[in-house]
């Protein structure tokens, strides 16, 4: 029994979830710092994003370290190649997560045009899915990975929304043309989370059954 | 790619122990074969049969069909025809207490290649095939002991290339040898799979991943799986592959 490599392993799920954390307040955090107009919760996406990105170095150094020392086969070099692939979308999710920030920054003294009701929601979809991705990677889910993937289309509808809502608002009247669009890039950046959290997910079924998902999604048709 | 041997049903025994259980699988012509498992999983039981360097133990008995383009070896094959055909390499390098140039030459010899010139030429193409030739032309006459270990086993595949043999076996051909000496023989083996049929019993699995085609592994007597390597390296079938390649055997 390979006992160090286990514990290794284990400890690579701890960081992933740990990162996964990150990446949900960092998510959390923005839209809260849009709709509440709150400046420090922007300082807080920013500091996180920094961690994020030493995270990802962190887990990918300790990947590197594992492919070199025990020279992984089978469901092992699956886990830890579909773990190299993860922190990529996972960091990309960091950088979704400040520029929403940093737009909600700019508005911060602005009167919005709309009630936000579904930027909201689709902030806790994207913060669900990639609770739930990295929950299916680290406990082998494939079901709750394939639940994940379904998910995107919720927030893919999501954002069809705010974009047919924000066109309106733009026909009523243009001055809300500005705000519209930085509040279509935030919606746009919350679409593309969930792009990267399907990814995750994708990866997951992959590290299970060891085919990439169009494969997998082919076979099961 | 044709079947250049083909394993069917073949069970062997070792007097009241049974080493070999049903086994079937079918060896391509131009690809390298690797057998993985355990110690005693009944792998270099299996190779050895295939030249039937078994025949030479006594109380083995063997039944079910070892075919070598399509001729039963256990038929009517003269088996020293059959080990000219099929050719051995052994974990330890083994040359004979003679000049590098009488290594190779032996085996031609002993099949009636008597012109001096022939057997010249046999030895500088064999050497030239196992890498080697520059590195020991100044010195034939040598005694093949006094070169080093990698240089002895490359001097062993040498001189089983000799005797223009169609296949050839190897058991454990680099468990001995250093790593510079162990990829020399990697790279042989690759290079030289266009002209003949290899396979290579292996405990190493990072060799098995990096030179064969084809890997079986075997487990008390069994073959559990045989597969594309890189797809019983990555995806194995059966939970005890899973378990042996992953290191959580037992």
């Amino acid at each position: 029994m390979r006992y160090r490599f286990d514990q290794e392993l284990d400890k690579l799920n701890l960081e992933l979830i740990k990162m996964g954390g990150l990446i949900e307040n960092a998510i959390e955090y923005s839209a809260k710092a849009l709709i509440n107009r709150d400046l420090s919760l922007i300082r807080n996406v920013n500091e996180l994003e920094i961690e994020i990105d030493d995270m990802e170095k962190t887990i990918e150094s300790h990947c590197l370290k594992l492919l070199l020392q025990q020279q992984p086969v089978a469901s092992d070099l699956r886990i830890i190649s579909t773990a190299l692939k993860m922190i990529t979308d996972m960091e990309r999710i960091g950088d979704n997560a400040e520029d929403i920030a940093e737009i909600a920054e700019y508005m911060v003294n602005q009167k919005f045009i709309k009630d936000l009701v579904h930027i909201p929601q689709m902030a806790e979809a994207t913060i669900s899915m990639v609770k739930r991705s990295v929950d299916a990677f680290v406990n082998k889910d494939k079901v709750l990975a394939e639940e994940v993937c379904a998910a995107d289309d919720i927030v893919d509808n999501l954002f069809q929304v705010v974009k047919e809502e924000l066109i309106e608002k733009i026909q009523e009247n243009k001055e809300n043309g500005e705000q519209a669009i930085d509040l279509i890039m935030i919606a746009k950046y919350l679409e593309r989370i969930g792009d990267h959290a399907e990814n995750i997910a994708e990866w997951v079924i992959f590290s299970i059954t060891g085919e990439h998902a169009r494969e997998y999604n082919g076979r099961l048709k | 790619m044709t079947d250049k041997i083909k394993i069917e049903n073949v069970n062997l025994y070792y007097g009241e122990f049974q080493a070999l259980k049903n086994i079937n699988m079918n060896v391509k012509e131009n690809e390298i074969t690797a057998f993985i498992g355990p110690s005693g999983c009944g792998k270099s039981t299996l190779l050895k049969s295939l030249n039937r360097m078994n025949d030479l133990i006594e109380g083995v008995k063997i039944t079910g069909r070892i075919l070598l383009d399509d001729a039963d070896i256990y038929g009517d094959m003269d088996a020293t025809v059959l080990r000219r055909r099929v050719g051995m390499v052994f974990q330890k390098p083994n040359p004979f207490p003679m000049s590098i140039y009488e290594n190779v030459a032996y085996g031609p010899k002993t099949h009636g290649v008597k012109s001096k010139a022939k057997l010249d030429e046999i030895v500088e193409k064999s050497l030239r095939s196992a890498a080697m030739w520059d590195e020991v032309k100044d010195r034939l006459k040598k005694n093949a002991l006094s070169i080093s270990g990698g240089q002895q086993q490359r001097l062993c595949i040498a001189r089983a290339f000799s005797v223009n043999p169609e296949v050839i076996l190897l058991d454990e051909p680099t468990s001995a040898l250093d790593p510079i000496s162990t990829m020399k023989i990697e790279d042989l083996l690759t290079e030289i799979k266009k002209d003949y049929t290899i396979v290579i019993v292996t405990h190493n699995m990072q060799q098995a991943t990096r030179i064969s085609d084809k890997t079986a592994f075997f487990l008390h007597g069994e073959a559990i799986e045989f597969d594309e390597t890189e797809k019983l390296f990555s995806m194995p079938k059966n939970k005890k592959t899973e378990d042996y390649i992953t290191g959580r055997f037992g």
